[in-house]
């Protein structure tokens, strides 16, 4: 088992050629969104890649859930995820921080869970 | 003008590999313009060619269930011209496939001479998705008998 900064330095070489962004961009807390400027169609190309580079298989919607919060779901209330709605992402994305975004669930804010360290903590996960 | 960037396949390996030429023309109009006196083949469209091959390659892998979208081009490089008169060879091997979609690696060549090569990824689409009413993959493919080469090449079943 490749430890934690093996793993962070195979993720980060993922994200530099899937996104194109910069090494020291990558860091453990930058969001894939909001600080490498991810798009939707970039997060099949990561999973081709994560799946390349650590030779594991990541089932559609495992490591990046989809739908999490749509207006159908019946977890969101007044632009918030509602405590049924938490309880259900700790249960899909144990990889994910819930705890932080629990303090303040707004739905806008729902996709800063998608972090590089989100991504290694999966990685570690699936490995052991 | 028609939007085939490719003229026929001249190998296919089902759910591997697919070979295609693309026979470059003087007759082709965009060269007159691209550029005057210097025709040489836009790599947009070399891309497009590249995107074609790789393409069908997922699309024949999934039965043509799935409509096959174009959606990145993560990483490409040019070479060297390919001219009027030019033959180039597409060449697409499958790297990933599944119900989301799926990523090729290309080389354009002429004879030996590398053109380009490429990574493309592709997004599968559902037929019923209403802003896809129009798109029918499976007559593009069909109706250009751009499959032919099926009868002679490799296909699924290594013949």
């Amino acid at each position: 088992m490749p430890s934690a900064e093996e793993i962070l330095k195979k993720v980060q070489e993922t994200l530099v050629d899937a996104l194109g962004v910069d090494e020291d961009e990558v860091t453990p807390t930058a969001t894939l969104i909001g600080d490498l400027g991810a798009e939707s169609i970039d997060f099949l190309d990561i999973v081709f890649r994560l799946e390349k580079n650590f030779d594991i298989k990541i089932p559609r919607g495992e490591l990046f859930p989809e739908n999490l919060a749509s207006a159908d779901s019946g977890f969101v209330a007044d632009g918030k995820v509602t405590a049924e709605g938490i309880a259900q992402l700790r249960e899909k994305m144990p990889h994910a921080n819930i705890d932080s975004f629990a303090s303040n669930p707004l739905v806008s804010k729902l996709s800063d869970l998608f972090t590089v360290d989100m991504i290694c903590r999966f990685i570690a996960a699936r490995l052991k | 003008m028609r939007w085939y960037w490719i003229d026929r396949f001249i190998e296919f390996e089902s759910g591997k590999r697919a070979r295609a030429v693309k026979n470059v023309s003087l007759a082709e109009e965009h060269l007159h313009d691209h550029f005057p006196g210097f025709p040489v083949m836009p790599g947009s469209l070399m891309i497009e060619g590249m995107a074609q091959t790789g393409g069908i390659l997922l699309g024949e892998h999934y039965k043509f269930e799935y409509n096959v979208i174009l959606a990145k081009v993560p990483k490409v490089t040019f070479h060297s011209w390919a001219c009027p008169g030019d033959q180039l060879i597409y060449t697409a091997e499958l790297q990933d496939a599944r119900v989301e979609g799926g990523s090729v690696t290309v080389t354009a060549k002429v004879g030996e001479r590398l053109v380009a090569d490429a990574e493309i990824m592709f997004v599968h689409l559902n037929s019923d998705d209403p802003q896809l009413s129009r798109i029918d993959q499976k007559n593009f493919v069909f109706r250009m008998n751009l499959m032919d080469i099926l009868t002679v090449g490799k296909a699924g079943t290594g013949n």
